[in-house]
């Protein structure tokens, strides 16, 4: 994976010096919080609801396992001995001291790691699909591009006040893990005449007017991708508004402008800039790449797995439901859940960590991901590993069979820790995860994907939850409202609002109740809920959850 | 007529620990709603407020809760201040953790 050279260590440790400085002037008072709040926010750190967050870069979900281990470190030092894993493939601490931060943050240095643009109207951390470098159906590791466009973005002078936060995500597969439709900039990898190139998205967005992102460009050579890249975001930095905060994502640039004369004028941006582009980002590409070249696979029987897998169906379950197929078919992409039935969506303990870094050490080639659905990724594991990694998991309570399951909830922290909430998002996760862990039908309800945002904002991505859950405030009550229907992939598409919301106490037997009725629906158990809900549309599914306003009516 | 005023606690988070706080009858900083001072008139609340945001080395983002009277002192009047006075629902972390250290 990708360390840092000497420019990046210097530049970080010189970040961190400042902050230093810049919270003892807090502390002793000759800066005011007006003076300050910008400066902590550079800084990814937050004041919530309870105390300050701070929130940590993992940049394209990547981390080894002396970086597992550190956060780990972290946690216990200087927080509550466990962290949260959210879907920007960041790691939030929720109870850090001020003056401890600084200290933090020289700990993230030591094993590479910063909090730097996760925050602000800048280019934020870029995300990609977290089976990135694995995966069986991937073209090639979008890694290095997202490094590149990191290392381009970052303290970029250019892009340090940008009308809004700017978001990017990539993905090497034609198959979108990485919900890049959902995303400022989405970089979807896909080959043409045999060469690979990029569709790139633009515009698409969530929060309160949610957007899925056009297509800019159907083909991008991946030469051209930095100055395309620098085009659409120069662009916008002038057409973007300023005047209104709730209009100034690129999202809104493209519906207010139309796709057309945004690519005209992004085309026209790129024919200035790729002149200007002497092929430097294309040698720092050939560099970064030697980064990411992968592990020394092995080559040994896999007897042991199929075995193992007759032996044990506990281990049979886990296995069909937590891998994934790798570009190695001896190996096995290993998605571990961090969504125990009951227990907050993303949260990991320090224990949990150690573990992991464990693991990724004895079997795993050293890596790690995080994935945006909020669980940890062991992208290479042999597969004759596997039953020893399922037991060392089991034993950390790491080996809950849910991946892709309606357990395997994406929560943000909602008003249980976030200042912007209208309602609380994670005991609703909590509670719908344990009904289902209660009924036993998870299995046969099959792959479906609920998603809950505690605000409009949409960090729980709710969206594009087949099932979507929205928390809001009503006259002084927390109430959810439905949206069915929505897609984070290829086949992206903005969940449809269902109708009245549910008090917090009638949430959880509508969702029931939905679930339940969508078995009686399909077609055959193959047939998804999203399929479902796409040959039938909204109604019977409405009729589902407000059976008294049908009998009315 | 002018709408009746709601009554009302001056909160803010704690510069250091940024913890939620309170202000009380003597213009202390205490970390439960119900140890507060409710205030009950509006210049009285606007000046009390002034106070606090004139100390920012010690508080963060001041500002008027509505509250409610009971026999042990102010309630929570909305569920996101009961929220901040309570700690968070997932763990015994923040006011819930630091009430089992202090009994
Ligand atoms: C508690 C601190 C947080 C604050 C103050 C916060 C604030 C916001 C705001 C204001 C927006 C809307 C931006 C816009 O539409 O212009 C937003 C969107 C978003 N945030 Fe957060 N958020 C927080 C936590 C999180 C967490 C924990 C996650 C990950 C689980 C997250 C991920 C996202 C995502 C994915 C979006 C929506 C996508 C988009 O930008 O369109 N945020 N956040
Ligand atoms: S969706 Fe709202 S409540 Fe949830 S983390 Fe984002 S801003 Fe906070």
């Amino acid at each position: 994976m990708y360390s840092y050279n000497a420019f990046d260590t210097a530049f970080v440790r010189e970040r961190v010096a400042q902050f230093r400085g810049q919270v003892n002037r807090r502390i002793d008072g000759s800066l005011t919080e007006d003076e300050f709040k910008p400066l902590r926010l550079m800084n990814g750190l937050y004041l919530q609801l309870h105390a300050y967050m701070l929130r940590v870069a993992i940049p394209y979900g990547t981390l080894n396992s002396r970086q597992m281990d550190q956060l780990a470190m972290i946690a216990d030092r200087w927080d509550k001995g466990y962290g949260h894993f959210t879907t920007r493939q960041n790691i939030q601490y929720n109870w850090p001291k001020l003056k401890d931060v600084p200290d933090i943050l020289d700990a993230l240095a030591d094993v590479e790691m910063h909090a730097i643009q996760t925050s602000g109207n800048t280019i934020r951390n870029v995300t990609a699909d977290h089976f990135a470098g694995a995966a069986a159906d991937e073209i090639a590791d979008p890694r290095p591009v997202a490094e590149l466009l990191r290392q381009w973005s970052t303290d970029h002078p250019e892009f340090q006040f940008l009308p809004r936060k700017f978001k990017i995500a990539i993905t090497g597969s034609p198959n979108d893990r990485a919900v890049t439709r959902a995303h400022d900039i989405g970089l979807r990898m896909v080959e043409r005449d045999g060469v690979a190139g990029f569709e790139v998205l633009v515009g698409g967005g969530l929060g309160r007017t949610p957007m899925i992102g056009k297509v800019i460009r159907d083909f991008l050579p991946q030469e051209d991708l930095l100055p395309y890249v620098e085009a659409i975001v120069s662009v916008y930095n002038i057409l973007g508004r300023r005047d209104n905060k709730y209009k100034a994502r690129i999202k809104i640039t493209v519906h207010e402008n139309g796709i057309e004369e945004v690519r005209n004028q992004v085309e026209a941006r790129f024919a200035e800039l790729r002149a200007a582009f002497d092929g430097i980002d294309q040698k720092l590409l050939a560099d970064i790449k030697t980064h990411f070249a992968p592990p020394a696979f092995k080559d040994a029987p896999v007897d042991a797995f199929d075995a193992h897998r007759a032996a044990n169906p506990a281990f049979a379950s886990w296995s069909d439901t937590n891998l994934t197929a790798h570009k190695n078919d001896q190996y096995a992409i290993v998605s571990v859940s961090v969504k125990k039935h009951g227990q907050t969506p993303g949260d990991a303990t320090s224990d949990q960590m150690r573990v992991l870094a464990q693991i990724a050490r004895d079997f795993g080639h050293d890596e790690l991901r995080i994935s945006h659905e909020q669980n940890v990724i062991l992208p290479h594991v042999h597969k004759s590993d596997l039953p020893a990694v399922y037991q060392a998991l089991r034993a950390a309570d790491l080996a809950t069979a849910n991946i892709g399951l309606v357990s395997d909830i994406i929560a943000c922290p909602g008003m249980d820790y976030c200042a912007l909430a209208t309602a609380r998002s994670i005991p609703i996760a909590q509670q719908i995860a344990t009904r289902f862990d209660e009924l036993k039908l998870e299995h046969d309800i099959g792959p479906l994907k609920i998603k809950i945002s505690g605000c409009i904002n949409a960090c729980g991505h709710h969206h594009v939850g087949h099932i979507g859950i929205l928390g809001l405030d009503r006259a002084g009550v927390e109430n959810y409202q439905i949206t069915l229907g929505g897609d984070g992939t290829e086949t992206a598409s903005v969940g449809e609002r269902a109708g009245p919301g549910f008090s917090a106490d009638d949430i959880i037997p509508a969702i029931e109740r939905l679930v339940l009725g969508y078995l009686d629906l399909r077609e055959d158990a193959d047939e998804t809920f999203l399929q479902a809900y796409r040959r039938l549309g909204a109604d019977p599914f409405k009729a589902i959850l407000y059976p008294d306003q049908q009998k009315a009516a | 007529m002018a709408k009746a005023f709601t009554p009302k606690v001056v909160t803010a988070n704690h510069l250091l620990e940024g913890d939620v706080i309170y202000m009380d009858v003597n213009q202390k900083w205490v970390r439960e709603l119900h140890q507060a001072h409710l205030i009950e008139d509006e210049a009285q609340a606007d000046a009390w407020l002034a106070v606090a945001a004139a100390q920012p080395w010690q508080v963060v983002g001041a500002y008027l809760a509505d509250a409610k009277s009971s026999a042990v002192g102010p309630v929570p009047a909305h569920f996101r201040e009961a929220f901040r006075a309570k700690g968070p629902s997932n763990y015994a972390h923040g006011k819930i953790e630091q009430d089992q250290v202090a009994a």
